[in-house]
């Protein structure tokens, strides 16, 4: 190879620095593999940190009845029965043992009055099951991982950005990337690859995701061969902030309604009544963000076009206690004092069902060498994720992955890295340094974003999704004209002329699986397909690559043992 | 629509100098809010370190009006707005580019503390009131907020023997956890130069978490590091023992 590029070499490559790929780079030094982690920004800084209400693992330390089936059940149940079952399985029985671990590691979490780790309620879960640090459990966890794995000694090269995956053959060889600071390309050889990069909430403005979620994993692997499951399934989270307009979007932790809080609607109404008056608050995410959306379509909505959630019912010492980063946030960002007025709530594009196409047991995709944990990857949540499964997803299937990825590298041979692809990559990188006066990324992707909230957001009908698709189409067009200002040392500008192509390449699957997809199921609803329909019910829709066009195929769901079926029936 | 003016930083290691940027103010509205709005309409190369932009990552510290700030919870209208607002990096910390600073150094800083070592033979049983005084330490979002205020690195330089405030809180945070078994205190006598701090406190004022940081954090290990080596008590038992902590 070229010796132009800075070179490193790993056994596994993980790319991605939240609680997944943390999890997979411990579990594979502790194979005795050696690890590189790369990711966008600072070590520390990843989206987990953003993670608020609590980890779902059924430890049954305050509701004794709890155990690995129910937590199976109300999985399935909460993903509408299109999980892979195989992985709500191993993630309900697995979660426990990975949260000892974490808290051996020194993580703190609340304690019950008899010592041990305290549990909250949570929408979709049967029993009181998130382990929790007041409403900052995101933090906690991606602090002990990060310090277990400096520690256990993996390479990280922060603010490092991948463009492309390299491939050897049919497998996986490493990565191509660029360091933020100079602008230099550096290049990554690696026996295994786990991509755990999170979601892509991005591609829509109003959103709790922060600026790396632009589905850069998903578009690398599926540029690289690997499949995509379940692109309709964008999860929009019942309760972002809505005013002021700053600060739309921002997460409004479920912990909120997990400790008592009630949405009204500004005739005072307690609206879930009508929508799911077994579980109001703690229904499910889908059916909670639908009833706030409709009753603001119908009229009923505040006075900035949301919900009123309200705690303040509750002590004010415990509000402060139990959920002080939301206490702050409304506080210093929105005048309000939630302990004693309620908070207007709507929305907020929140996390991706869809993904990599995994393994259940290895978390490898369809290209050898490849694997995918976390957000990044697809199964475990089917048509909608509970609150609290995403953290324990991170733990259970960033440990599967970095364990497997560990076993790959000790079984193959040093993957040769192809000169011409690391070349075309960052030929193809610096293009928009050589035109002038061309499209501003900024506004590509500001017009990306409005039509992905308009035409492809939680209510879906055929025409908007065509008009999108025909929308997308143009953008490919305006990003292929995009050009960018200033030198290559830390340039905003450029980095999002390359992120646009991944959340065009994400929008795309989503917009083409939600136009296939024609019912309504969990986060997917379709206004001319109001209803579910069962024939769809045992059905994933897979994306992937066939030269330049992007291919949909409809698989069917293998079939539950027995055992798991008759976990299923049982009510409780 | 009302307009702000912000001065904003504009340059590299080897200099720069403010450039000023007209942005339409709208309610609520943060700094990082204007500094995105210079990025999409004016200027798409101003470098900003920012993630989550909900004041939980502690990444978009700059100098705003030469206070240290989170620039994601450092609203408009808490600003003079009929003079401009003045944009800074870090200044502890040598600049990449805009705001954007290098923060490396304390990446190294903490890898110099021993992590969490439960101690043998420990139960993992333990109460709310054990874990709510450390879980004030472990609040800290890693801004660096504080160690760009602390005089011993702003001014005096002492990024060799000095670890600063944020690292006093994370040996606070582990130092404090009810079932560690690791002693740092000539770490933090000898390494992290916990004597050069002489409690001014400014730290603890720019904390966005609101850390008590000198007073929980710092004095305590001072408490620590005295009781270890100068108590004299403990010193004839190590003289006794001829124990090499």
């Amino acid at each position: 190879m070229s010796d132009k590029f800075e070179t490193h070499e790993h056994d596994v490559l993980v790319i991605g620095a939240g609680g997944a790929g943390l999890r997979a780079a411990i579990e594979a030094l502790a194979q005795g593999a050696s690890v590189g982690v790369v990711c966008k920004s600072l070590l520390g800084k990843a989206h987990t940190v953003m993670a608020e209400g609590g980890i779902a693992a059924a430890m049954a330390n305050v509701d004794p009845a709890d155990d690995w089936r129910t937590h199976f059940r109300d999985t399935m149940r909460g993903g509408k029965m299109l999980n892979n079952w195989r992985m709500a399985q191993l993630h309900a029985q697995e979660a426990p043992a990975r949260i000892h671990e974490l808290e051996q590691w020194g993580a703190l979490f609340d304690r019950t009055e008899d010592g041990h780790i305290l549990q909250r309620a949570f929408g979709g879960h049967t029993f009181r099951r998130l382990c929790h640090v007041g409403d900052r459990t995101g933090l906690e966890m991606i602090r002990t991982l990060q310090d277990r794995g400096v520690h256990m000694g993996f390479d990280v090269y922060m603010e490092c950005t991948v463009v492309q995956l390299l491939k050897d053959g049919p497998r996986i060889a490493g990565a191509i990337a660029y360091w933020r600071e100079q602008g230099r390309f550096v290049v990554f050889k690696a026996k295994s690859v786990v991509i755990a990069t999170g979601g892509i909430g991005k591609a829509w403005p109003i959103t709790s995701n922060s600026w790396e979620y632009t589905g850069d994993g998903m578009a690398l692997a599926y540029e690289a061969g690997a499949e995509l499951l379940d692109m309709e399934f964008v999860q929009f989270h019942p309760t972002g902030m809505v005013w002021p307009p700053g600060v739309q979007g921002i997460l409004v932790t479920e912990a909120v309604r997990g400790e008592g809080g009630i949405l009204r609607n500004k005739l005072g109404e307690r609206f879930m009544e009508r929508y799911d008056p077994k579980r109001m608050e703690l229904s499910t995410r889908d059916i909670v963000a639908r009833s706030i959306y409709t009753e603001v379509r119908e009229g009923r909505g505040t006075e900035h076009g949301g919900a009123y959630l309200d705690i303040s019912h509750k002590p004010a010492e415990y509000v402060k206690r139990k959920l002080p980063s939301m206490y702050h946030q409304f506080k210093e960002l929105a005048d309000v004092d939630i302990t004693k007025e309620p908070m207007e709530v709507g929305p907020t594009c929140h996390y991706m069902m869809g993904g990599i196409r995994v393994d259940a047991e290895t978390a490898q995709s369809a290209v050898p060498g490849l694997f995918a944990a976390g957000e990044a990857a697809a199964g475990l949540h089917g048509a909608n994720r509970l609150g609290g499964n995403s953290l324990s997803d991170l733990l259970v299937f960033g440990r599967r992955a970095g364990l497997a990825a560990a076993n790959h590298a000790k079984q193959v041979s040093s993957p040769a890295v192809n000169s011409t692809q690391i070349e075309r990559a960052e030929k193809e990188a610096l293009e928009p340094f050589q035109r002038k006066n061309g499209e501003n990324p900024y506004a590509i992707h500001r017009d990306l974003q409005t039509t992905m909230q308009n035409l492809v957001g939680i209510f879906r009908n055929r025409d908007d999704v065509q008009r999108a698709l025909g929308e997308l189409e143009k953008f490919r067009q305006r990003l292929a004209r995009v050009s960018v200002e200033g030198s290559r040392m830390f340039n905003p500008g450029w980095h999002l002329a390359l992120e646009l192509k991944s959340m065009l390449t994400v929008s795309e699957a989503v917009a083409r699986s939600a136009l296939l997809r024609e019912e309504s199921r969990g986060a997917h609803s379709r206004i001319d397909f109001p209803n579910l329909d069962p024939a769809w019910g045992s059905k994933n829709i897979i994306v992937r690559r066939e030269g330049e066009a992007m291919r949909l195929r409809q698989d069917s769901r293998p079939e539950l043992p027995e055992e798991l079926k008759q976990i299923l029936a049982e009510e409780k | 629509m009302a307009e702000a003016r912000l001065q904003v930083f504009r340059g590299n290691s080897e200099g720069g100098s403010s450039v000023e940027y007209k942005v339409p103010i709208a309610p609520g509205m943060v700094v990082l809010d204007a500094l995105h709005y210079i990025q999409g309409h004016l200027s798409p190369d101003l470098a900003v370190r920012w993630n989550c932009k909900a004041g939980k990552c502690g990444s978009c510290s700059a100098e705003v009006n030469g206070r240290p700030r989170l620039t994601c919870k450092t609203r408009m209208d808490a600003l003079p707005l009929d003079q401009p607002i003045v944009i800074r990096p870090m200044k502890s910390f040598p600049v990449i580019k805009d705001l954007v600073t290098d923060v490396s150094w304390n990446y190294k800083v903490n890898k110099k503390i021993p992590p969490f070592q439960p101690r043998p033979g420990a139960e993992w049983k333990f109460f709310q009131e054990d874990v709510d005084r450390v879980q004030e330490f472990r609040k800290c979002i890693e801004c660096f907020l504080c160690q760009n205020v602390c005089h011993v690195l702003r001014e005096h330089d002492k990024h060799e023997q000095f670890a600063g405030p944020r690292f006093f809180v994370r040996v606070a945070g582990l130092e404090m956890h009810p079932l560690d078994g690791v002693s740092r205190a000539k770490l933090l006598r000898d390494e992290l130069g916990l004597g050069l701090c002489n409690i001014t406190k400014c730290c603890t004022e720019v904390c966005p978490e609101e850390i008590r940081i000198t007073d929980n954090a710092i004095i305590p290990l001072k408490e620590r590091v005295v009781d270890q080596f100068y108590d004299p008590l403990h010193w004839l038992v190590r003289k006794i023992r001829g124990a090499a902590e």
